[in-house]
């Protein structure tokens, strides 16, 4: 039981996949423009996230070696397409603003990662809460990084006015704003790190 | 009996420069400029010029002390940036417009990559546009010469951009500064005592700033108008931030390459960039980028023109 919950909370700090793995840059990068579109994200990824980590542990016996890796993709295509259904049916507008990133987890590194890296060694229990981990991770590290650009880019968090007369900081919801905002980030965990050691 | 054979490794031959001094010179050397913005735009300019100077030394303090670096403040490089940031923007700013953009100039700009001889960018090119992705409102808002007031004119590229034709705007009136525009870059004849002495003293040398504005010239004279070869290239030499950017900021001694062919193709290549943005992009003005974009190429230019070592192949 310990060891489970060793595996559920290593992906939230000691390895979260962003500032630590640092996976996954491309939709933390597109989408993290606000904080909805973070949590929606990092919700969506979760999911998928889960339910190929689960489905990689239970077949990892069946699947030859050699065409393992496509084998993981059909995996989580099948629930990326689940997720983006969902998310068409119930969400249409975060659909709209998320775009082409949703079905792009499928090629999401975090995903695959974990199926290469943990659930093709490790049981159905352990696996789960490895994904459930790292999505949690992933998607704090989305609110974390979108908060800090929503707040700094259009002077609100979601879409509530926080200090009035602020002037927001365009460049912040730009392209260049998140990898501003990332490459700090990551500087300022390297430096919490490396004072820890 | 003591040789007089001194065996030591080089450098050889010393010459009195140093760092700060350097500096310092380039900073003196900026001062007419300075003195024509302000007697042009009024005192406003000399607020601006002040906060962004205060701002950057500051912050170069603040970073040494949080990092337990040395710290740099004496080298004269943070004011050089204050200086050159607050060139860079119109006189009518809001005050605290120039303080972020130089403790972004600064920190991002500069420390975040190691400090003075780091940093690949140039340090006020970084801040202007940061400031001008996320203010272009403040930034684009240009006082009148000689008004003193409130009273914002476009600057003479920006009305060439929208099309209409330019009104009584001498050449003698763009030398002297008799325009709308930053602070830093109207005044072209302030600008060029600076640059002479800094090339006098063997500060800067030609390679950059010749090359840079000739190849403006000669692509703005070809594709400049309608017709080929009916450019006005006289106007784009003297409008804009070209003469500022080819003697101060091209000139930067840590993103530009380091050898005198890389130099050249340094300054064409800001050429050719500053006359595509002017003519074809989709700002007035494009002397700011085309600079950062060859600060990016600098390692790559570098990298290839390599002087060769006396003896070997």
């Amino acid at each position: 039981m310990k060891n489970l919950v060793k595996e559920f909370t290593k992906g939230i700090i000691k390895e979260n996949p962003t500032f630590v793995l640092v996976l996954g840059l491309c939709p933390t990068l597109a989408v993290s423009v606000s904080v909805a579109n973070g949590i929606g994200m990092g919700i969506a990824a979760t999911f998928v996230l889960l339910g190929s980590s689960v489905i990689v542990a239970l077949v990892r016996d069946f699947i030859p070696d050699k065409i393992r890796i496509p084998c993981y993709i059909v995996i989580i295509a099948t629930f990326v397409t689940i997720a983006e259904l969902c998310m068409k049916a119930y969400s249409p507008g975060l659909d709209r603003a998320l775009g082409i990133y949703v079905p792009l987890i499928v090629v999401n590194c975090i995903v695959l990662g974990r199926a290469e890296a943990f659930a093709c060694k490790n049981s159905m229990a352990r696996s789960f809460f490895d994904g459930l981990g790292m999505g949690l991770g992933f998607t704090l590290a989305l609110i974390l990084i979108s908060g800090i650009r929503e707040f700094l880019g259009s002077g609100q968090i979601l879409g509530h006015v926080l200090i009035k007369g602020f002037e927001p900081i365009f460049v912040f919801g730009m392209p260049s704003g998140a990898l501003l905002v990332i490459g700090l980030l990551l500087g300022f965990f390297n430096l919490l790190k490396n004072r820890k050691a | 009996m003591k040789s007089n054979l001194i065996v030591s490794g080089s450098p050889h031959i010393r010459k009195e420069g140093s760092v700060p001094r350097i500096m310092w010179t380039v900073a003196a050397s900026l001062i007419p400029a300075g003195i024509a913005g302000v007697v042009i735009f009024g005192l406003d300019a000399l607020w601006v010029t002040l906060a962004a100077v205060i701002a950057a030394v500051l912050s170069e303090w603040a970073f040494g002390i949080f990092t337990k670096r040395k710290i740099t403040i004496l080298d004269g490089s943070a004011v050089i940036t204050g200086i050159l940031l607050a060139f860079n923007l119109p006189s009518g700013v809001p005050l605290w417009l120039p303080v972020v953009g130089a403790v972004f100039s600064i920190f991002i700009g500069k420390q975040v990559f190691g400090g003075l001889g780091q940093n690949i960018f140039n340090p006020a090119l970084v801040g202007r546009v940061f400031l001008m992705a996320s203010w272009p409102k403040y930034m684009t808002t240009f006082s009148r010469p000689f008004s003193y007031d409130a009273i914002t004119s476009a600057t003479p590229l920006a009305i060439l951009k929208e099309g209409k034709i330019l009104e009584h705007i001498s050449y003698l009136d763009l030398f002297l500064g008799k325009r709308g525009g930053c602070i830093g870059e109207v005044c072209i004849l302030a600008l060029l005592i600076g640059a002479a002495v800094l090339l006098i003293r063997g500060y800067i040398t030609w390679h950059i700033p010749v090359t840079y504005i000739f190849t403006t010239a000669v692509f703005t004279y070809i594709f400049g108008a309608g017709q080929l070869f009916h450019g006005d290239w006289l106007f784009h030499i003297l409008s804009g931030g070209l003469i500022l950017g080819a003697f101060f900021m091209a000139t930067d001694y840590v993103a530009t390459p380091l050898t005198a062919k890389g130099q050249i193709i340094f300054g064409v290549g800001c050429g050719l960039l500053t006359a595509v943005i002017r003519l074809w992009g989709g700002y007035p003005e494009g002397a700011s980028y085309a600079i950062l974009m060859m600060n990016a190429a600098t390692p790559f230019i570098d990298r290839y023109t390599k002087n060769r070592i006396y003896g070997s192949k």
